[in-house]
């Protein structure tokens, strides 16, 4: 039933082997470099035909879940359909064609695009001002963190540098907010799942730059005192980060502006469709408050009359700088592009809709069918979790092992472990383009593994059964690295 | 609309189920007064017939030029089998491995490229990638900062021949780090960076010492030299260099006294240049150091039956397990971008590849040799080069620029702006796509426009 493993590229490779049909002719002239400049052994590439590398990885494709084949219900990722026009439109060989140093005058098109992407990301976020350059969610929150800080220093307030992430939050936050400089303060989550305004008001004071928030939070809940949460900071003279992971559960419906944000950031790959690549590229848009505007990272696309053209440092003299070498993720925003007009007013403000009657109808059903919601009483917002800890105690089946036992059945397993604060957790997110009836069999598989999970635990403990491979040994490849094939079948094993 | 299954058959079960009168009352929790703003701004949806006329219009406009820029971002010949198996629906609408059992086409197809690049740069592990050139340079030198172990140590040593703009992203990434980028001039004969450049530095307390190989001009450093004057001292030397030269030159890890980070820009294999991005920032190290890298590595272990398989490995320095103390902030990379260049390297083996280096460096001298014959036109520097030079034009180059650009022709980066010290200098690169005949074209075009602009 289980595709087979597909051996290593390097070993279907003959010497003299080659998809010549790609090589350029032999250049015809002299290689004009000195001697001690030149390679001495070619590179360990394989030398393969071109059927055999069309073969190798249209296999190793087959080895993959992804939402085009399998529900992927990977909470906190958004993984919901990508639309086959996105991607063909961003293709077109105009646009891949064109070179990121080309004049403008033989941009406009892609530019324009640009430009009035920035327009929707702003009205949908409620901020005055969008650049499109960070490359993924965490580039957008190394921004975000940065027109804080800097907006702080221009006011000569040197002294804020605490951001304050509650414990609940991506890992990428505190990381980002370190990365920065700044000293990361992490305050607790009250039982209901919201911030601990206490703890908040405790924490806020003259060193406070800001705070990063996910609303709803990675609990799978909407953050209720927000705007006591907005004031409490802003009175301290702080800055609030909307990280916009979630951006999905309220897309259309609130504007994270309206909830007392400065700065936002929004992964595109999540809300806005781009296909997630089996790890990239996304993008992390970012959108700010007039005050913080100057401080945008270059470059943006700025509009004159009819013509589109670059906004560099020239126009932005305050700007925290450059992210990257050209301009972002273009290809990216174009597909994030064509998904917004798609979809159009009408369309976003059925996304959240449906995400979040998607989210709730699975919670309630898991919860019908015994499973205990982590925040009981709760509306889940486009995700939802479970905490399996009983099932953990009782039969010694984890929520790795449901997870893992979840493939069997031929779904991918939602997020585990995270958020860290809630034990034996699944975080589960549907998005709005899944059916009633993927629901469903979602809801019989995990009441089969539960069942499972009684009858016969180790049979879960052992999963998956069915795929390629069994479970594999995170701890033997951490001590035992073997991260790259070499030709003399010696793997990197460290000498220590 | 907005592919969302549901009929009103579905909705009205569904909230049968969940115990709500509407989807309205699923929103209860947010205070009334943030709840349902409207998107006046946003435009009537299209449906796919609209949106591809409108799509197809804008890419027209953005008319492809015959083009000789470079600075970074290259045009090479990009196989169809690269983009028909890397827009596979289980490759592009997957995401980063968590579940690794039901990964292993991404997973094996990551470790794979750490293999190749390991290769390509002689180093021992690779990543799974970076965003782009530029930021995993930033990465490189953070990294490098923490390899010095002596926290003290801020000051970075980033010659002034590489590329400005991943110095400009260097900076502002690590200045919150406290790094200082300090500029190592370059020869002006040569376009080099000269050892002798680096002797005022001896004795001072660095942090890393970065070579680009190519150099921004597309000179060739003398790379021995460089790293072991850094590797003398103890400091750690990153490098950046392009995977394409690599088929042709000794790679980093091979250098006298060797690199210790090594990144660079993934494009050149097989990505199309898409004004910008989405590209591939690649970064290579020696096994001592893999602790100290960024970012996702693959790693291969064995599964319950003692049969081999891949997993997402030595995650434990990554911001989802060590949040504040991880060694970059990076979470999503650029997958699908590693998928691809992983077919072209498999499609280019090591005789393609080095064809294609061999094609762009006689190209590229080819070129010189075309545009420096005519009159106002010299080669700004005499150092070996690969696939770009410098040139130094009798005049502007702005108008220059333009008026090839009415001729269909992208004749270079005006570096005006960025090397003012090099007067009326202009960067030209050919790659294998580049005939004789395309570099005729340009040099005929250049002839007659600056002879034009003489007459007048």
């Amino acid at each position: 039933m289980a595709p087979p493993r597909e051996p290593l590229i390097f070993h279907a490779s003959r010497p003299g082997r080659g998809a010549t049909d790609q090589w350029p002719r032999e250049p015809g002239g002299a290689i004009s470099i000195p001697e001690g400049l030149l390679r001495s052994r070619p590179p360990a590439l394989p030398e393969v035909s071109e059927l055999d590398a069309v073969r190798h990885f249209t296999r190793l494709s087959q080895l993959n879940f992804s939402v085009d084949t399998h529900f992927y219900p990977l909470g906190s990722c958004t993984m919901k359909y990508n639309p086959k026009a996105c991607n063909a439109l961003a293709m077109l060989p105009a646009f891949l064609a064109r070179h990121p140093l080309a004049p403008e005058s033989r941009g406009q098109g892609v530019l324009a695009c640009l430009h009035e992407l920035q327009g929707m990301l702003g009205e949908v976020t409620g901020m005055q001002a969008v650049a499109l350059g960070p490359m993924a969610g965490a580039q957008g929150e190394f921004a975000g963190v940065a027109m804080i800080l800097a907006h702080h220093r221009a006011r000569g307030e040197f002294a804020r540098r605490e951001i304050i992430v509650p414990e609940a939050a991506h890992g990428t936050n505190p990381a980002t907010a370190r990365l920065c400089g700044a000293v990361v303060r992490e305050i607790p989550v009250g039982a209901d799942g919201d911030v601990d305004l206490e703890a908040l008001r405790a924490a806020v004071g003259a060193g406070t730059a800001g705070i990063m928030l996910t609303n709803p939070s990675t609990l799978g809940v909407f953050e209720r005192r927000i705007l006591q949460v907005a004031e409490i900071v802003h009175a301290a003279g702080g800055l609030l980060y909307y990280d916009g992971a979630n951006l999905n559960a309220i897309v259309g419906r609130v504007r994270p502006a309206d909830m007392g944000f400065d700065v936002v950031h929004v992964n595109l790959h999540k809300t806005f469709s781009t296909p997630h690549g089996g790890g990239g590229p996304g993008a992390g848009a970012i959108g700010v408050a007039e005050t913080l505007a100057p401080y945008l990272p270059i470059p943006i696309v700025g509009r004159e009359g009819e013509r589109y053209r670059w906004l560099t440092e020239r126009d932005l003299p305050l700007s925290i700088g450059r992210l990257s070498a050209f301009m972002g993720n273009v290809g990216v925003l174009l597909r994030a592009y064509v998904y917004m007009r798609l979809l159009g007013r009408e369309g976003l403000s059925r996304v959240a809709e449906h995400a979040a009657l998607n989210a709730n109808y699975l919670l309630a059903r898991l919860v019908r069918a015994g499973f205990e919601a982590a925040y009981p009483g709760r509306r889940a917002s486009h995700e939802l979790i479970v905490t399996l800890r009983r099932e953990a105690r009782e039969q010694r089946v984890t929520a790795m092992d449901f997870a893992k036992r979840l493939l069997d059945y031929g779904m991918h397993a939602p997020t585990t472990y995270f958020p860290l604060l809630v034990p034996e957790c699944l975080l589960i997110e549907p998005t709005e383009t899944e059916s009633k009836e993927t629901l469903d069999a979602f809801v019989a598989a995990m009441v089969s593994i539960e069942r499972e999970a009684r009858e016969d635990p180790e049979r879960v403990r052992r999963a998956p059964h069915t795929l390629p491979v069994r479970r594999l040994d995170d701890v033997r490849a951490a001590k035992r690295l073997d991260l790259a094939w070499t030709p003399d079948g010696r793997t990197a094993d460290p000498p220590r | 609309m907005a592919f969302i299954p549901h009929t009103a058959a579905d909705v009205e079960a569904m909230l049968a189920v969940i115990g709500a009168r509407s989807i309205e009352q699923l929103f209860e929790e947010i205070p009334p007064d943030l709840r349902s703003r409207p998107l006046a701004g946003i435009p009537q949806a299209l449906n796919e017939m609209e949106i591809t006329r409108l799509m197809s219009r804008r890419a027209a406009t953005d008319r492809v030029a015959l083009s000789f820029l470079g600075a970074g971002a290259y045009e090479h010949h990009i196989p169809a089998a690269v983009w028909a198996l890397a827009t596979r629906g289980e490759f592009y609408s997957s995401y980063t491995p968590y579940q690794a059992e039901a990964s292993q086409g991404t997973l094996q197809a990551t470790y794979e490229f750490q293999s190749m690049i390991a290769s390509l740069t002689g180093m021992q592990v690779a990543n799974a990638s970076l965003y782009d050139g530029a930021s995993a340079l930033a990465e490189a030198l953070l990294m490098a900062a923490r390899i010095r172990r002596r926290p003290e140590s801020r000051r970075v040593l980033v010659p002034r021949a590489v590329h400005p703009h991943y110095r400009a992203v260097a900076r502002c990434i690590t200045s919150h780090q406290g790094l200082r980028l300090e500029e190592v001039a370059y020869d002006a004969a040569t376009g080099r960076t000269l050892v002798e450049a680096l002797e005022p530095y001896d004795g001072e307390d660095l942090a890393a010492v970065a070579i680009q190989q190519p150099n921004f001009f597309g000179v060739l450093e003398d790379v021995d030299g460089l790293a072991e004057w850094a590797g003398r001292r103890g400091i750690p030397l990153v490098a950046i260099v392009n995977p394409i030269s690599l088929a042709l030159l000794r790679p980093p890890g091979e250098w006298l006294a060797g690199a210790d980070v090594v990144v660079g820009e993934g494009q050149p294999l097989g990505i199309p240049l898409s004004s910008g991005g989405p590209y591939l920032g690649f970064m290579a190290t020696r096994l001592e150091h893999v602790r100290q890298m960024p970012g996702r590595i693959a790693g291969r272990t064995l599964d319950l039956a003692g049969d081999e398989g891949f997993t997402l490995t030595l995650q434990a320095r990554e911001q989802h397990i060590r949040r504040d103390r991880a060694t970059s902030n990076i979470c999503t990379n650029q997958g699908l971008m590693v998928t691809a260049a992983t077919v072209y390297l498999s499609l280019m083996g090591p005789q393609g590849l080095r064809r294609v280096a061999e094609s762009c460096h006689v190209r590229a001298g080819e070129l010189v040799s075309a545009l420096t014959g005519i009159p106002g036109v010299r080669a700004a520097f005499t150092g070996p080069r690969f696939h770009e030079a410098v040139l130094q034009l009798d005049r502007p180059v702005e108008p220059v620029l333009a008026a090839l650009e009415r001729r269909d022709i992208l004749g270079g980066l005006d570096l005006a702006a960025d090397y003012p010290e090099l007067g009326h200098a202009l960067l030209v690169c050919a790659t294998e796509t580049k005939t004789r005949s395309d570099i005729e074209d340009f040099a005929a075009a250049l002839g007659a426009v600056l002879e034009a602009r003489t007459a007048a």
